[in-house]
């Protein structure tokens, strides 16, 4: 059904970045207290009280319009949306129109076909969050001032996505891209990172875009995909019964996984824009660019390819480690430390991240530091224990925040591998198990994992299994 | 006539402002004298000017990253004329 039909995708994208205050006065943005304990006249919209843009508000829209390959406005503008609604209380709202501080950028998307594709970003704009509106209560809506002038990013895409696929690796792209540049924490449920998308259906051979439905505030990748299907669908099913698509705002239902019309609401786009005459244009210098510039952290795009040639580890792996930067931190710091690449891969991937998802502590807290796990690491390539002992020493190193060697030595973990020792425990266990030596010469070689078990558990564990290995091949062999 | 009377009553109601029909008449009027008067601005070039966004030639006014004291709950609705909880109460919000 859907093969007539080519879908076309935009997506806008509200992130709300982590300052410590408000973006036109100096509230805290502190999520989830009291209502309205973080509001003054500025963002409750008094008569009189005037709004002053907070500095990191702007450098943190230039960083992401460098790390987007935008074109950063030397002059831009701010401008009063005006609409009535109950969270936002001085009737408009402030924001970007004819001159945003960014336009023309693009990202670079994998899509499932492993092609790679050019998404272009239209514009970043900054502005300011509305209040948060509670319909629960009985007879009026509560509103609660605390999210209002809360700064925000609109970045919004050119309609170059063909597919709901296509637009969630856009979104996952730019939500792995704001929160490495640690403009935005990346909360979904929270409403740090919002997206709309609008969607529209034209038939293959066409070059004009159909008309469009825009999709409403949604805040899960999972959602999105839902309500972008849905909606290609129900726009598919109107155009094959030669019906019209009626350009409006829909609302995704999560509970149903569909999408309905948002009644009455065309009167709401005359915002009629103006400059707001109490914010001064923004000029930004050839040079404050060049400052921020220097601030722009390595990308996940180059992270991954110089781990790969760097470190020599795998393409996967690298992917892995990189798409979160505390993790690439991590991993990074303990490579430097340790040297070798894959080794570091393994633990980082495996020992590390299954301590941390039991514990459920973000990377940044990990107990045990890149330093600290490096010297373990340097004790099993030095043979001083085995892997599997590791194991054991780094659970040890997580309780106590003690050192590798420091555990190896208290609890006499050291690898034994000389002969001397490992000799007589040989002859203990020959002594004790005549039947199966006696079996063992007489071709069941396969009980060698018998003799090898014993051995590690009357050292607990402790015996270089190589030399353990080759004593015991001797002695069976030898004395047969 | 550079503005309609359906013009006025739009504007009016995005403004949410209720006219009488004497207003609505009466603003036409003067809306149209208004926007004749501006109208003049057209007969001159105005190719190469910058929009004027601002009477005063200033620019790049910020504040720091930096807390200051906030009003506190009790304060900020002090003034409205329904509160609950902290929260303003207003008429239901149908969706």
């Amino acid at each position: 059904m859907l093969s007539k039909y080519e879908v076309v995708i935009g997506l806008e994208v509200h992130v709300q970045l982590t300052t410590d205050t408000k973006i036109f006065c100096h509230c805290a943005t502190r999520f989830g207290n009291q209502p309205n304990s973080q509001t003054c006249p500025v963002c409750l919209g008094l008569p009189g009280a005037l709004p002053v843009l907070n500095k990191k508000v702007v450098d943190y829209a230039i960083l992401t319009g460098l790390a987007t390959h935008c074109a950063i406005a030397p002059r831009s503008l701010f401008a009063r949306k005006n609409y009535f609604y109950p969270d936002l209380p001085k009737g408009y709202q402030i924001s970007q129109f004819e001159l945003p501080i960014c336009e023309h950028g693009r990202l670079e998307i994998d899509t499932q076909e492993g092609e790679r594709k050019t998404i272009g970003i239209t514009r970043i704009h900054m502005e300011e969050d509305a209040g948060k509106l509670l319909h629960d209560s009985g007879t009026g809506s509560r509103v609660d001032l605390n999210r209002a002038c809360t700064p925000l990013m609109e970045i919004v895409s050119e309609p170059d996505m063909r597919s709901s696929d296509e637009a969630i690796a856009y979104l996952k792209k730019l939500h792995q891209i704001v929160v490495y540049l640690g403009v935005c924490d990346g909360n979904l449920e929270e409403g740090s990172f919002r997206c709309d998308a609008n969607v529209s259906l034209r038939p293959r051979d066409q070059k004009e875009f159909g008309t469009r439905a825009e999709l409403k505030n949604i805040n899960s990748f999972r959602f999105i995909k839902q309500a972008i299907d849905y909606e290609v669908e129900r726009q598919a099913e109107i155009l094959d019964d030669g019906g019209r698509v009626t350009q409006e705002t829909r609302l995704f239902d999560t509970a149903t996984g569909t999408t309905r019309s948002m009644r009455g609401k065309e009167e709401a786009h005359d915002y009629r824009y103006f400059p707001d005459p109490d914010l001064v244009p923004l000029l930004v210098s050839e040079d404050w660019i060049e400052e921020i510039r220097k601030s722009l952290p390595e990308l996940p795009e180059v992270k991954i390819d110089r781990f790969v040639t760097e470190y020599g580890i795998p393409r996967y792996d690298a992917e892995v480690l990189a798409a979160e930067r505390a993790t690439a931190d991590y991993y990074d710091a303990l490579v430097k430390e340790q040297g070798n690449g894959k080794l570091c891969s393994n633990w980082v991937m495996g020992e590390v991240q299954r301590a941390l998802n039991e514990s459920g502590l973000p990377v940044t807290e990990c107990p045990v530091a890149p330093q600290q796990l490096a010297g373990l690491l340097k004790r099993i390539e030095d043979n001083t224990i085995s892997g599997k002992i590791a194991k054991q020493v780094f659970d040890g190193m997580w309780q106590s925040g003690r050192d590798a060697d420091t555990i190896i030595e208290q609890q006499g973990l050291r690898q034994v591998s000389d002969l001397g020792t490992i000799e007589p425990i040989i002859d203990q266990i020959l002594a004790a198990n005549p039947e199966q030596v006696a079996e063992f010469r007489a071709g069941k070689e396969k009980l060698l994992g018998f003799f090898v078990g014993q051995a590690m558990k009357l050292t607990k564990g402790k015996a270089d299994p190589a030399a353990l290995n080759e004593v015991l091949v001797r002695r069976l062999k030898a004395e047969g | 006539m550079n503005i309609t009377r359906e013009q006025v009553e739009h504007v009016a109601r995005l403004a949410r402002l209720a006219l009488a029909d004497e207003e609505l008449d009466a603003l036409t009027g003067e809306m149209d004298a208004i926007l004749g008067y501006v109208e003049k601005l057209n007969n001159l070039d105005t190719d190469h000017i910058v929009p004027t966004a601002h009477a005063v030639p200033m620019e790049n006014a910020f504040r720091d990253d930096r807390i200051g004291p906030s009003l506190g709950t009790e304060k900020a609705v002090s003034n409205a004329p329904e509160a609950a909880d902290g929260c303003f109460v207003v008429p239901k919000v149908i969706e």
